[in-house]
């Protein structure tokens, strides 16, 4: 996903009065933020498309009673982009009764793989760099083992895949960290007001970090928002449709009533 | 006779010789071995099915191989500082009577006060307000009465409060503690060195726990009254501001929160802190001015989750309306073949969902003000019910019936306005018209409405 083609879509671009950010794309000059010397720009906001979940193998023949599957825990960029342009360190915090139930991974890609039996609550906590924001931020994610249909067949060679998709939000990003990430696929770039400029952005320090040819991939699933898109435009029209009609209801029983009032009132 | 009864025991009165002989045969009607009659009795004087008490265990141990007798034998307890003599009866096996110290003398337990030497008073412990022979004897009150301070506040001779003696107590500790150890960092772990005793702060919150113990009932409402009226005044506050300048940064979040703390605090302060703004909003706004709070609280955290920032701006949303409404809204959206929670937040589809939920909100308000409409409307069709036999049944049929948004993808059910108007021609009716509406049954879409 690169940077403003992402908001200008559908066309309804440019009626966006909506939008929770709708002034990010109107935005003024930012006032200088005092603390830290650091230039923000108020009333913009960039976003990072994620898709976090985990990955469960049956271990079939190898399962013992306390380690029946293998699983993987991982948040990565939406598009199996490099996260660490952003992410600093991802802390996942297991349930008490694994050694060391906080682990900290400092690179990308930003999972954690272990075995075990039981399905629990895994908080995960991001950390980013300094530029990008001071506060972490905390997802949590019920980890899946067993398959929906409790029936089938359990396969040690298919996994349990459950992902959910979602997009960090920064508010009034600093200018280094929009100098630093302009042109990166992993962030959807915002809008600038008219006339910034940013200075080009370093290429020389790229690691690679994305998920593109993880061994996970194959099962990885892919979030398209134009189905939710068709969806909730279609029933937009029909609720749009029934308001349009009911007002016309309305209006004729008003009348109505307004010609009934004197005779018929007791 | 009546305690045989309730005894359970059999009436007949038998002679004692005859008893004797009779008695083994009913033993074991009355009784079972190994319990006494009262025992059973309390039973009900029936065998339970499974018996709680291993009856063979009961009254039939071993006899054992030691020799046991009581005797009347003295002793000392190592927890008294005197060499006082005692009795007590002593289990003693095979003439040996029981050795040790006496059993309960390790629970004589105390308090590690320490104590400083006049040296150390004099290098670290002074302050001016308190002598050091008020200090000395502090700490042997807390030595004597184990650290119960209000105990020790009681007897003290000077008047000190119990907050004031803690921190003198516990200062003190803490600076010899510090003095004493060879290096800062191994005393850093101590619960006296790690949490030093903050006067102010258990002063404030004792005489907060006063005050919240003593409210009265009464007090108590006016309590709730206030809180409430704070938060409607900030949110009408921020209201404003945010209609008005909407660039401001919002504080008045803290506003309500502010106002609940210096409530638990003590109804004292509370009255002084809520100011009535002169500028009140109207209620229609109330909708707006929740999103710009919402966004503008957004802001502030700087990050945050889409799926989050869309929950709270559905809340913020639907705040004025009620359960019942919300869950509607929520059918209605499932009816849709909508995900009640996006699979895929993006911006896009965010806003999009939030513009139809308060679209549906809309169609339900809208709703209900048809049927307002058409009770009211009826209502004064009922003026004479003799000229109209059939309206008021119908009327209030459809006055009652829930006039759900059936989307076209469950049914495709036609609406015949015409036709039904046709049909329901009554005598005296004024016009036709205003009847058909009235008459409608529950809304089905048809294609070609759209």
């Amino acid at each position: 996903m690169i940077n403003s083609s992402s908001s200008k879509k559908h066309g309804t671009d440019q009626q966006e009065i909506s939008g929770p950010t709708a002034k990010s794309q109107r935005a003024q000059m930012g006032k200088p933020e005092e603390s830290e010397n650091k230039k923000r720009l108020k009333d913009v906001e960039i976003s990072v498309p994620i898709v976090f979940g985990n990955a469960a193998f049956w271990l079939g023949k190898k399962a013992s009673d306390y380690q029946s599957h293998k699983w993987t825990v991982y948040v990565r960029g939406a598009t199996n982009e490099d996260l660490s342009v952003v992410v600093k360190r991802a802390v996942f915090q297991l349930h008490s009764s694994f050694n060391n139930p906080t682990r900290v991974v400092e690179s990308a890609p930003f999972e954690l793989s272990e075995s075990g039996w039981g399905e629990f609550e895994i908080a995960i906590t991001l950390y980013f760099h300094s530029d990008v924001c001071e506060k972490p931020l905390n997802l949590f994610h019920h980890l899946k083992l067993y398959p929906e249909d409790e029936s089938g067949p359990m396969s040690t060679k298919k996994p349990v895949v459950v992902e959910f998709y979602d997009e960090i939000v920064f508010t009034e990003p600093s200018e280094s960290f929009l100098a630093r990430v302009q042109n990166h696929p992993a962030v959807t770039f915002p809008r600038l007001p008219a006339g910034f400029t940013l200075p080009p952005p370093d290429e020389s320090k790229r690691n690679r970090g994305d998920t593109k040819d993880h061994p996970l991939s194959q099962w990885f699933l892919n979030f398209s928002e134009a189905d939710e898109l068709l969806q909730l435009a279609a029933a937009r029209q029909q609720v749009q449709a029934h308001i349009a009609k009911l007002r016309r209801q309305i209006s004729m029983i008003d009348g109505q009533n307004q010609q009934l009032k004197p005779p018929s009132d007791q | 006779m009546d305690a045989k009864d309730i005894l359970g025991l059999p009436k007949t009165p038998l002679p004692i010789t005859q008893e004797k002989k009779s008695r083994p045969q009913k033993d074991s009607q009355r009784k079972p071995d190994g319990i006494s009659r009262e025992v059973y009795a309390l039973t009900g004087g029936l065998a339970p099915l499974m018996p709680s008490i291993d009856v063979s265990q009961l009254k039939r141990r071993p006899p054992s191989d030691e020799k046991i007798t009581w005797q009347w034998l003295p002793f000392t307890s190592s927890a008294r500082k005197d060499d006082l003599q005692l009795y007590h009866w002593a289990r003693v096996v095979n003439g040996v009577p029981p050795t040790g110290d006496y059993s309960f003398a390790k629970y004589n337990k105390s308090v590690d006060v320490i104590r400083y030497t006049d040296e150390e008073y004099e290098k670290y412990l002074t302050d001016p307000t308190w002598t050091k022979e008020e200090t000395d004897q502090l700490f042997d009150f807390c030595e004597r009465f184990d650290l119960r301070f209000i105990i020790i506040a009681d007897r003290f001779p000077t008047s000190r409060t119990v907050e004031e003696l803690k921190d003198r107590y516990y200062s003190v500790s803490r600076a010899i503690l510090i003095a004493r150890a060879p290096s800062p960092g191994e005393v850093a772990g101590h619960p006296l060195v790690k949490e030093p005793y903050n006067v102010s702060q258990e002063t404030e919150r004792k005489r907060a726990l006063s005050m919240v113990l003593s409210q009265t009932k009464h007090q108590e409402r006016k309590d709730a009254e206030v809180i409430a009226e704070a938060k409607r005044i900030a949110e009408s506050r921020m209201a404003a501001q945010g209609v008005e300048e909407p660039d401001l940064p919002v504080t008045s979040d803290i506003g309500p929160e502010n106002a609940e703390k210096a409530i638990g605090h003590g109804d004292a302060i509370s009255p002084s802190n809520v100011h009535v703004p002169s500028a009140a909003v109207a209620p229609s706004t109330s909708i707006l001015a929740d999103n710009t709070s919402t966004l503008a609280s957004l802001r502030m955290l700087r990050v945050y989750l889409r799926t989050y920032a869309l929950e709270q701006m559905v809340q913020a949303a639907s705040s004025s309306a009620g359960l019942r409404t919300i869950k509607r809204v929520e059918q209605t959206l499932q009816d849709l073949g909508v995900n009640l929670k996006p699979k895929v937040p993006t911006k896009a589809v965010c806003a999009e969902h939030l513009e139809l939920r308060k679209e549906i909100l809309t169609l339900l308000n809208l709703q209900k003000q048809l049927q307002y409409k058409e009770a009211e409307g009826s209502s004064f069709r009922d003026g004479s019910y003799g000229d109209m036999p059939g309206t008021p049944k119908r009327s209030l049929r459809a006055a009652d019936q829930d006039r759900t948004f059936v989307p076209d993808t469950i049914s495709f059910g036609g609406e015949r306005v015409g036709k039904r108007e046709q049909k329901r021609k009554g005598p005296g009716r004024v016009s036709e018209t205003p009847s058909s509406p009235a008459h409608k049954r529950p809304r089905k879409l048809k294609a070609s409405d759209l």
